[in-house]
C-alpha cells in the first residue's frame, strides 16, 4: 500500500508540520522576550507570563516530539546532527530547561534567585531558545561540517559512524550569515507571534498599548531578515541529489525547487502573505486581536514550506560540506520501510490529538486574561 | 581507539540525568493517581473538603511536574548527543517509541495538566476532573512508551540486522512492544511511583498531625495514600517477581553481578548479605523451582552446560565468533558491488554470527562483568526499603482506621523519615537495572564504547558540571518551595 519512497516523502512532510506548529508556538518564546520591554509595570508582566505560561506546555511538547519524530523516521540525522552540532543543541536545550521550571518558580515563596531571575530566564529563552533553533536549521540549507561512514561500524576499535570536521560541534554556523539570519528571522517572528497571541489572549488596554509599539518594528526586523534569508538562500548554490543518490552542488538550486514544486510555492506564498497580513492589519487596527491567527497559521505554512524546499525534489536536506558524499538525503537517512508504516499507521491519530487541543484550548481561552482575574484568582503563576 | 575518559563521562552525564529524572517522575506518577481519587471524591460527594485536598496536592504535584518535564527533555535528546552510534544503529527500532510517546503521551499531559492547573474556574467540573485523570493517565502512558524503549534496551526483540544500512531494523512492532521484559518493567517502574506518592503524601501527612495541624486533612489524604500504596507495593513485588525471572533468562550476568554469585548450580542461594544465605531461594526467585539452574559469573565467562544439556559458549567463545561476525561485515562491504559470490559467503557468514555481533567491540572477557558492588548492594537496599515500606503503609493506615493515627508520634516520625528512603529504593532500582546491563548499551548487542558519539571527553565533562549544577540548583529550589508550601498548609476556604 505504501511504497518506500512516499513514506519517506510522507515523513519529511509530518517533520516539516511539526517544525511549522514548533515555529507557531514559539509565540510562547517571543512573549517571555516582551517581559520587560512590554511589561512596564507588575501586573503588566504577570498577565504576560500567565498568558504565555498556560501554552508552554505545548511549545515543550512540540520540541520533543519534533525530536522524537526525526529519531523514528530520519536516524542518520539524529545520530549526525545532534552528536555532531553538540554544543548548539545543548545550549537549545539548556535554555527550555531553564524555561521549564521557570514559570512554576518565579512567584513561589522560597524560590532562592527571586522572581526577576526566574523571568530573566524567561526572556533568555524567549530570544535565545527562537535564535538558535533558527540558526541550526539554517544549516538545512548551507551544510555543515561533518562526515558519515556506515562501514566504520565494522572497526572493533574505532566505530565512529558520523564525525563532525570541527571543534565548535556546531557553534561554527554563526559564521555563515545566512543561517543568522533565518535565526534573527525566528527570532523576531517569534516576537511577532507573541505580541499577537497576547493582544488576543490578554484584555488590557495599557499592556496592549505598549505591545503595538513594539509590534511595529519588530515586524520591519523581522520582515527584513526574512527577506534576505529567503533572497541570500535562493541565489546559493544548493545540494542536489540525482537518481543514484549523488549529491552535488547546483546553481539557485532552492529557488529551482520552489519554482520546480508549484504547489510548495503556493503554500510559502500563501504562508508569508497570512504572516503579513495578520501583523499589518493589527498593527492598522487598534481594535484588531485576531492576527495571530491569520500569522499564526501563515507561520505554520510557510516554515512547512521552506522545510519541504530543504528536501524534496532531489535536495540534501542536511549537507555536508566537507564530503557532498556525506550529505543526508531522504532516502539515505531515512527508517527501515517497515518502521516507517508502523510509524505512518501512528501519525493517523494526530488528527485526535489536535482536536482534544483544539477543544481545551477553546474552553481555556474561551475569557481573555484580564488584571481582575490576576487579582482574584488563586490559580496564576 | 574510543577514548575510555569519553565513554566515562558519556555515561557518567546519562546517568546523572536519568537519576535526576527519576528523582522527579515517581512522585509525579504517584501524585496523579491520588489527587485524582481525591478529585473524584469532591466530584461525586459534593463536598468542598475534597476539593481544598485535592487542589494541596495538585499544587505540590505542579512544583514537581516541571523538573520532571526539563530533565526528561535533556534525557531523550542525549541519546543522540552523546550516543551518536547507538542512534543510527539501533534508531529503526528504538526511535519510534520515543516519537509514540511524544504524539500519544506527552500531547495529552500537555494539554490536560494546564486545564487541571487552571481550569477550575474556567471549565465544569467533570471536564476538570477528566483533565485530572488524562494528566496522571498521560504520564503513565509516557513511562509506558519509554520503559519499551528501556526494555528492549535489556532485552532486545523483533529486529534483524541489515549489513546494507549498517544498523539493526525493526521487524515484529508488536514483539517491540509487547516485549515480556518491557510489560514488567512498566509495571514495577509506574507503580513503585504509586509506593511513592503514597510516601510522600502519609510523611507529609503524618507532619502536620506531629504539628498537631490540619488533622482532618491530614488523616482524609493518609487513608487514600496508604491505600493506593499499599496496592502500588504489592504490584510492585509481583511485578519484580517476574523480572527477576526475565533478568535470569535474558541477563544471567545482571544476575550474577546482583548476587555476588561466582559459581552457580541448581539450589543456588539467596545471598541476604555477605554470609548469610538461604539456601535454594536464588533459584527459586530466578526460575520459580528451588533446584533450577543459575549461572554464576565464573560460569558466564568460562561457559557451562545447563541441566537442560543447552551448551551455553564461554566469553572467549562468543568474542571469537563476534570478531568474525565484523570480519564478516567488512568483507560484505568490501565485496558487495564489486564481487557478489564473496559477498554472499560474507553475509552467511555474518548471519550464522550475527548474534554476537556486539561481542567484536568486546577488548577483554573481564569487562562482560558489570561492577559487583555497585548492583549487589542495591538490590538489597531496593528490596529491603520497599519491605520496610510496606510495613509502615500498613501499619499507619491500621492506626488510622483505629482512629489512634493522632497519638502515635514515633508513626509521624517513622513516617517523615521514609520521605528520603522511598526515593533511596527507587534509584538503588535503576541502578540495579542500568549498571547490571553494563558494559551494554544494547544486551549483547552494542557495547557503550561503540555507541558513544564522537566527541572530546572535555566536552562531555564540562557538560556533565553544567547538568550537575542547573539540576542540583532545580532540586535546592524545588525542595525550599515544597518545604515552604507545605509550611503554608492546604487552603482554609476557596
Amino acid at each position: 500500500m505504501f511504497g518506500y519512497v512516499f513514506l519517506q516523502h510522507y515523513w519529511w512532510f509530518i517533520i516539516s508540520l511539526l517544525g511549522g506548529l514548533l515555529v507557531f508556538l514559539m509565540f510562547v518564546q517571543g512573549g517571555n522576550a516582551l517581559i520587560f520591554l512590554a511589561g512596564k509595570n507588575e501586573m503588566q508582566r504577570q498577565m504576560i507570563v500567565n498568558s504565555t505560561g498556560r501554552k508552554w506546555e505545548f511549545t515543550f511538547t512540540t520540541l520533543v516530539t519534533f525530536g522524537g519524530a526525526f529519531f523514528a523516521s530520519f536516524p542518520l540525522f539524529y545520530s549526525t546532527s545532534f552528536g555532531g552540532a553538540f554544543w548548539v543543541w545543548v545550549l537549545i536545550l539548556l535554555t527550555f530547561v531553564l524555561q521549564a521550571v521557570s514559570y512554576e518558580f518565579q512567584t513561589k515563596a522560597g524560590n532562592l534567585l527571586g522572581t526577576g531571575t526566574f523571568r530573566a530566564f524567561l526572556t533568555l529563552n524567549g530570544c535565545l531558545g527562537p535564535l538558535l533553533i533558527g540558526t541550526a536549521v539554517g544549516t538545512f540549507f548551507t551544510g555543515s561540517d561533518f562526515t558519515v561512514d556506515k562501514a566504520a561500524a565494522g572497526d572493533s576499535l574505532s566505530p565512529v559512524i558520523s564525525a563532525w570536521g570541527n571543534g565548535w560541534h556546531g557553534l561554527e554556523a554563526v559564521a555563515d550569515i545566512r543561517n543568522v539570519l533565518l535565526g534573527l528571522a525566528v527570532m523576531t517572528l517569534s516576537a511577532v507571534l507573541g505580541s499577537l497571541y497576547m493582544l488576543g489572549n490578554i484584555d488590557d488596554d495599557s499592556l496592549a498599548s505598549n505591545i503595538r509599539k513594539h509590534l511595529r518594528w519588530i515586524s520591519a526586523c523581522f520582515v527584513l531578515f526574512f527577506v534576505a534569508f529567503v533572497v541570500s538562500i535562493c541565489l546559493s548554490e544548493g545540494f542536489a541529489v540525482d537518481g543514484s543518490g549523488t549529491v552535488y552542488m547546483e546553481k539557485y538550486k532552492y529557488w529551482h525547487n520552489l519554482t520546480g514544486m508549484p504547489a510548495v510555492l503556493a503554500i510559502f506564498l500563501a504562508g508569508t502573505l497570512a504572516v503579513l497580513y495578520g501583523t499589518v492589519k493589527t498593527c492598522a487596527c487598534r481594535n484588531y486581536r485576531r492576527g495571530i491567527w491569520w500569522a499564526g497559521a501563515g507561520t505554520v505554512l510557510a516554515v512547512m514550506a521552506l522545510f519541504m524546499t530543504a528536501g524534496y525534489n532531489g535536495t540534501a536536506y542536511y549537507p555536508s560540506v566537507t564530503d557532498l558524499q556525506s550529505s543526508l538525503t531522504l532516502s539515505n537517512s531515512c527508517s527501515s520501510q517497515f518502521t516507517l508504516k508502523v510509524m505512518t499507521y501512528v501519525s493517523f491519530i494526530i488528527p485526535f490529538v489536535v482536536a482534544y487541543i483544539a477543544y481545551a484550548w477553546w474552553s481555556m481561552d474561551r475569557k481573555p486574561v484580564t488584571r481582575e482575574e490576576i487579582e482574584n484568582t488563586a490559580d496564576k503563576y | 581507539m574510543v577514548d575510555t575518559a569519553l565513554i566515562g563521562w558519556s555515561r557518567a552525564q546519562f546517568a546523572l540525568t536519568a537519576c535526576y529524572h527519576w528523582l522527579f517522575v515517581p512522585l509525579t506518577l504517584g501524585l496523579s493517581v491520588i489527587m485524582a481519587v481525591m478529585e473524584t471524591l469532591y466530584v461525586v460527594r459534593k463536598d468542598e473538603f475534597w476539593k481544598r485536598t485535592a487542589r494541596f496536592w495538585q499544587k505540590i504535584f505542579g512544583i514537581n511536574f516541571a523538573v520532571g518535564i526539563a530533565t526528561g527533555i535533556i534525557l531523550e535528546f542525549e541519546f543522540g548527543t552523546n550516543w551518536s552510534n547507538y542512534s543510527w544503529f539501533v534508531g529503526d527500532i528504538f526511535g519510534a517509541p520515543l516519537a509514540i510517546e511524544g504524539i500519544f503521551a506527552f500531547f495529552m499531559e500537555a494539554t490536560f495538566v494546564a486545564v487541571m492547573f487552571f481550569g477550575w474556574d474556567k471549565v465544569s467540573r467533570k471536564f476538570h476532573l477528566a483533565a485530572t485523570w488524562l494528566t496522571g493517565i498521560g504520564a503513565s502512558i509516557s513511562a509506558l512508551w519509554i520503559l519499551v524503549a528501556n526494555g528492549w534496551m535489556q532485552h532486545p526483540v523483533g529486529m534483524e540486522f541489515n549489513p546494507d544500512t549498517v544498523r539493526h531494523e525493526m521487524s515484529d512492532f508488536w514483539a517491540v512492544v509487547t516485549n515480556p521484559v518491557a510489560v514488567s518493567k512498566f509495571f514495577h517502574s509506574v507503580l513503585s511511583g504509586w509506593m511513592t506518592g503514597a510516601v510522600v503524601v502519609i510523611g507529609i501527612s503524618c507532619w502536620y498531625l506531629l504539628k498537631k495541624r490540619d488533622t482532618e486533612f491530614a488523616r482524609a489524604s493518609i487513608r487514600v495514600a496508604a491505600i493506593v500504596g499499599i496496592i502500588g507495593t504489592f504490584a510492585v513485588m509481583f511485578s519484580g517477581d517476574s523480572s527477576a525471572v526475565h533478568v535470569a533468562k535474558y541477563q544471567p550476568m545482571k544476575l550474577a553481578a546482583a548476587e555476588g554469585l561466582e559459581d552457580g548450580g541448581q539450589r543456588a542461594p539467596f545471598s541476604i548479605v555477605p554470609g548469610i544465605e538461604i539456601p535454594g531461594m536464588l533459584s527459586l526467585l530466578a526460575t520459580h523451582d528451588p533446584d533450577g539452574y543459575v549461572p554464576g559469573i565464573n560460569d558466564l565467562l568460562e561457559g557451562y552446560t545447563a541441566p537442560d544439556g543447552t551448551e551455553v559458549l564461554s566469553a572467549d567463545d562468543k568474542m571469537e565468533r563476534g570478531a568474525l561476525a565484523l570480519a564478516a561485515f567488512k568483507a560484505y562491504r568490501e565485496n558487495k558491488d564489486t564481487d557478489p559470490e564473496a559477498a554472499a559467503e560474507a553475509r552467511k557468514v555474518l548471519e550464522e554470527n550475527a548474534g554476537y555481533f556486539g561481542y567484536g567491540y568486546i577488548e577483554d572477557k573481564e569487562d562482560l562483568v558489570p561492577a559487583v558492588g555497585m548492583v549487589y548492594w542495591p538490590f538489597r537496599i531496593m528490596v529491603g526499603l520497599g519491605c520496610l515500606l510496606l510495613l509502615l503503609m500498613a501499619a499507619v493506615l491500621w492506626a488510622e482506621y483505629k482512629g489512634k493515627i493522632e497519638k502515635i508520634r514515633w508513626l509521624h516520625i517513622a513516617a517523615i523519615v521514609s520521605i528520603p528512603l522511598v526515593y533511596i529504593a527507587g534509584q538503588c532500582g535503576w541502578i540495579v537495572a542500568e549498571v547490571g546491563r553494563q558494559p551494554w548499551a544494547i544486551q549483547d548487542l552494542l557495547p557503550v564504547n561503540a555507541a558513544v558519539s564522537s566527541l572530546g571527553a572535555g566536552a562531555v565533562m564540562t557538560t556533565f558540571f553544567i547538568f550537575v549544577a542547573v539540576f542540583t540548583l532545580f532540586l535546592a529550589i524545588e525542595l525550599r518551595i515544597l518545604v515552604k508550601a507545605i509550611r503554608k498548609g492546604p487552603e482554609k476556604q476557596i
